[in-house]
């Protein structure tokens, strides 16, 4: 199959952007963040952070039918495609906004790809307002699908998950484990008896993670030992893409951010954007932007309606992606001078988001690795 | 052409492949939905080009036609713009008035097309590329009528006058004068890096009318090689090829009627035609190189998995192949961003993403080239004319001739300039 030559962004997708970016104008998530983390600056004063999320807000983006948007029409969604929920994460990476529908968008689709039966029940919560996100990596953070040390017998679960994203905000987990090595994946509530959950200190304040320990919790298998595996790679193309979208909207707004400050910020008597020590530097950061967000484009597309090459794709889109965020975000700080090294300023926040997209799923070199044995 | 011997070298390069055609690996991975008329006019364009490629120049063609100078060169080369012209694949969309095929959305799908066959470049380059985009927008009915034609058969090949040995970089301060005498122009002054001057019939040149008016004192003309008083004297680059010239102009006279626009509008009409040549110059189908960015990529690749270092190929090599690719990512991204911009919800408006094609395309291409050389080591040093080069020293060569990417049309500083002015809004330097 070929890819259509809009990426398939038509009108609706239009639409339902444009209605994220004025959600997120409206919200104000940075200002509720920044409400709900005051008093936590200090990292050796030892406050808990709390996996701060704006709930109203969220309640509202069920309403709106967000949740679910990627769910497919059989287990009670909108069905829609890879592309429409790109240009939502656009906007929620530009809005730097903590919610558990990034997590809950990446579980849709690797349930998607998961064929047990127990799968369509799943997508049918997260369809009626359900969040979720996907446990599978190891202590080490390995990034190999088949990871995971969480094993499962008997329908029961043991060991530990690491690096779960959104851990405090979401409803329910998929969890990568192993029975006789094999690999499947099984569904379980966060409260559910024999699961207990600990909060990973970390940089970024916008998203929240952590480690989930399971002691003979009961689970619904939603991939069958042995199918586990290639639901994951499957989904692949699409986790990559979505984190890459969200690093291309958050870069954009770092890219404004300082064009702005560069327009007003007066030293030896001009707006410092008339040096082109200054000038040059931003306009790289525009090059890098348009290179990501071009690559988004393509491999959301290319995971819609090309799935043949979706993996590279989606390899290429990441990894522009992972190099984008380390470059905007320093370029950002930097040209903002000493006011951009401040808690106060919000490059600060967008500046460890990306400090935290850029390893999701991998970073540059990472994604490069795997591409020179796809081509 | 020849095989690298490992003896005492360390390097070790297999040439077979290099005769192959490329595989289908550079085939736009998307090929785009179209209508059933754009679709078998593709197909006619891939059959035409199919049977019609013309067999190699005794002589290598230079790599762009910015170098052209042999005679055999010129003719073998306007004699394939001609036939491709006919066929229908050049001017495809311009109206039958001034020359054209008068199709509509045909263009773009010739042009991809004879970059995908990796056929010789068109030697016009200039004159499809800048004349034509500029006469079709600025130019008199009688202009169009007169030079398009020509233009489009490469009867008449096209140079540009705009840099002066003063004036580069800050092209407005040109002093190149132009003066009224009765119905005619008097022009006086030099200028220099004027590619394919020594082929050329016409010049796109501007001069200054007025010495007290920086911006609204310049006006375009078309001026004649062949009058009394040019001089062309060829420049040789650090390649050794002298492709360019400087062209000296004394007491030369210009009709008025081949002055383009108004008296004084010679900047604005050159900022226009500079568009063109930073990145949109597709529109009547100029192609002034026969190699595709990515098809080049796929040669590095294939490079380094057939030059060994260490007792392995260098693709083994994990720092050179995360470097490859990277650029391949950059490569992938420009066909992408190019894709984006026909896509009105998300090209984010302005000049912004055409802007940049012109300075990632070059700076891509300098950096693809930086990467072989350092692959080839000891054999990067073998150059055109050697009985040992890799590729009759193709990459060598064409290493230094990225500069022409990078410095001409504007340099790349000069890009980031208009890049951070016009698109982000930050304060002038001038």
């Amino acid at each position: 199959m070929t890819q259509a030559r809009d990426f398939g962004f038509g009108e609706e997708q239009q639409m339902l952007k444009e209605a994220s970016l004025r959600f997120m104008q409206d919200k104000q998530p940075l200002a509720h963040l920044r409400k709900h983390t005051a008093g936590t600056e200090d990292p050796y004063l030892g406050q808990a952070r709390p996996g701060v999320y704006d709930a109203e807000a969220w309640a509202e983006m069920v309403q709106l039918g967000w949740t679910a948007l990627a769910v497919p029409e059989s287990a009670g969604g909108a069905g829609t495609n890879l592309v429409t929920a790109v240009g939502v994460m656009e906007e929620v990476g530009r809005a730097a906004m903590p919610t558990p529908l990034s997590s809950t968008l990446l579980a849709t689709f690797v349930l998607r790809h998961a064929q047990a039966p127990a799968a369509q029940a799943a997508l049918a919560r997260i369809a009626q307002g359900s969040s979720a996100a996907i446990a599978i990596y190891n202590q080490y953070g390995e990034l190999e699908l088949d990871a995971t040390e969480v094993t499962v017998s008997d329908g029961r679960l043991s060991g530990t998950s690491y690096f779960v994203q959104d851990l405090q905000k979401v409803d329910f987990l998929v969890v990568a484990a192993k029975q006789d090595n094999e690999l499947g994946l099984y569904t379980v509530d966060v409260q559910a008896d024999g699961v207990s959950c600990h909060a990973d200190r970390i940089v970024d304040l916008t998203r929240d993670q952590g480690r989930v320990t399971f002691d003979a919790a009961a689970v619904e298998c939603v991939a069958e030992p042995g199918q586990g595996g290639e639901a994951l790679q499957q989904s692949l193309p699409a986790l990559l893409t979505l984190v890459a979208a969200d690093i291309a909207g958050g870069c954009e707004w770092l890219l404004q951010a300082t064009a702005d400050y560069a327009k007003v910020r007066v030293q030896f008597d001009r707006p410092i954007g008339f040096f082109q020590a200054v000038k040059h530097p931003i306009v790289n950061m525009m090059i890098a932007v348009d290179e990501t967000r071009s690559l988004v484009y393509n491999a959301a597309g290319a995971y819609d309606t090309d799935p043949e090459d979706a993996l590279r794709c989606a390899h290429l889109a990441k990894s522009s992606a992972s190099d984008t965020a380390e470059f905007c975000a320093n370029r950002a700080t930097q040209l903002h001078g000493g006011i951009g090294f401040t808690w106060e300023m919000d490059v600060q926040v967008y500046h460890k988001r990306q400090m935290h997209s850029q390893q999701l799923f991998g970073d540059g070199v990472w994604q490069r690795q795997q591409l020179a044995e796809l081509i | 052409m020849g095989r690298v011997s490992g003896v005492n070298c360390p390097v070790e390069t297999d040439n077979k492949r290099w005769n192959e055609p490329m595989s289908q690996s550079q085939t736009p991975a998307h090929a785009r939905k179209e209508s059933a008329e754009q679709a078998e006019f593709r197909a006619y364009c891939r059959a035409w080009l199919e049977e019609n490629r013309p067999p190699p120049t005794h002589l290598p063609l230079p790599q762009a036609a910015y170098e052209v100078t042999a005679d055999e060169h010129r003719h073998y080369l306007v004699d394939w713009q001609a036939r491709c012209y006919e066929a229908g694949l050049i001017a495809t969309d311009v109206d039958k008035a001034y020359g054209g095929h008068g199709h509509e959305g045909f263009q773009q799908i010739a042009s991809a097309e004879v970059r995908r066959a990796e056929v010789p470049y068109f030697i016009n380059w200039i004159g499809l590329g800048m004349t034509a985009p500029t006469l079709l927008v600025h130019g008199t009915e009688e202009q169009k009528q007169t030079y398009l034609p020509a233009i489009f058969s490469a009867e008449d090949i096209w140079c540009q006058g705009f840099s002066e040995p003063g004036a580069g970089s800050d092209l407005v301060s040109l002093q190149t004068s132009a003066v009224k005498q009765g119905d005619s122009w008097l022009i006086n002054g030099s200028k220099v890096w004027t590619s394919l001057g020594a082929l050329a019939k016409w010049m796109l040149l501007l001069a200054r009318n007025d010495k007290n008016d920086k911006y609204n004192g310049i006006t375009y003309f078309i001026c004649p090689m062949d009058q009394p008083g040019v001089t062309v004297n060829p420049i040789h680059k650090m390649t050794g090829e002298s492709g360019f010239n400087e062209v000296v102009l004394e007491d030369v006279l210009i009709p008025d009627h081949m002055r383009i626009d108004e008296v004084g509008a010679g900047w604005k009409v050159a900022m226009s035609t500079l568009t063109s040549e930073r990145g949109a110059a597709q529109g009547v189908g100029a192609v002034a190189s026969s190699e595709s960015p990515m098809s080049t990529i796929m040669q590095l690749i294939d490079l380094a998995k057939h030059t060994r270092r260490n007792g392995k190929p260098v693709w083994d090599d994990p720092v050179w192949r995360d470097r490859i690719m990277k650029l391949y990512e950059r490569t992938e991204a420009m066909t992408q961003n190019f894709r984006r911009l026909g896509v009105s919800t998300l090209e984010n408006g302005g000049m912004r993403i055409p802007l940049q094609s012109k300075l990632v395309g070059s700076e891509i291409g300098q950096a693809v080239h930086q990467t072989a050389m350092s692959i080839l080591g000891m054999s990067s040093s073998l150059y055109v004319g050697d009985d040992n080069a890799v590729e009759d020293g193709k990459w060598p060569l064409g290493y230094m001739n990225t500069y022409t990417g990078t410095i001409s049309g504007g340099s790349s500083e000069i890009q980031r300039n208009i890049l951070g002015e016009r698109v982000l809004g930050l304060p002038k330097t001038k």
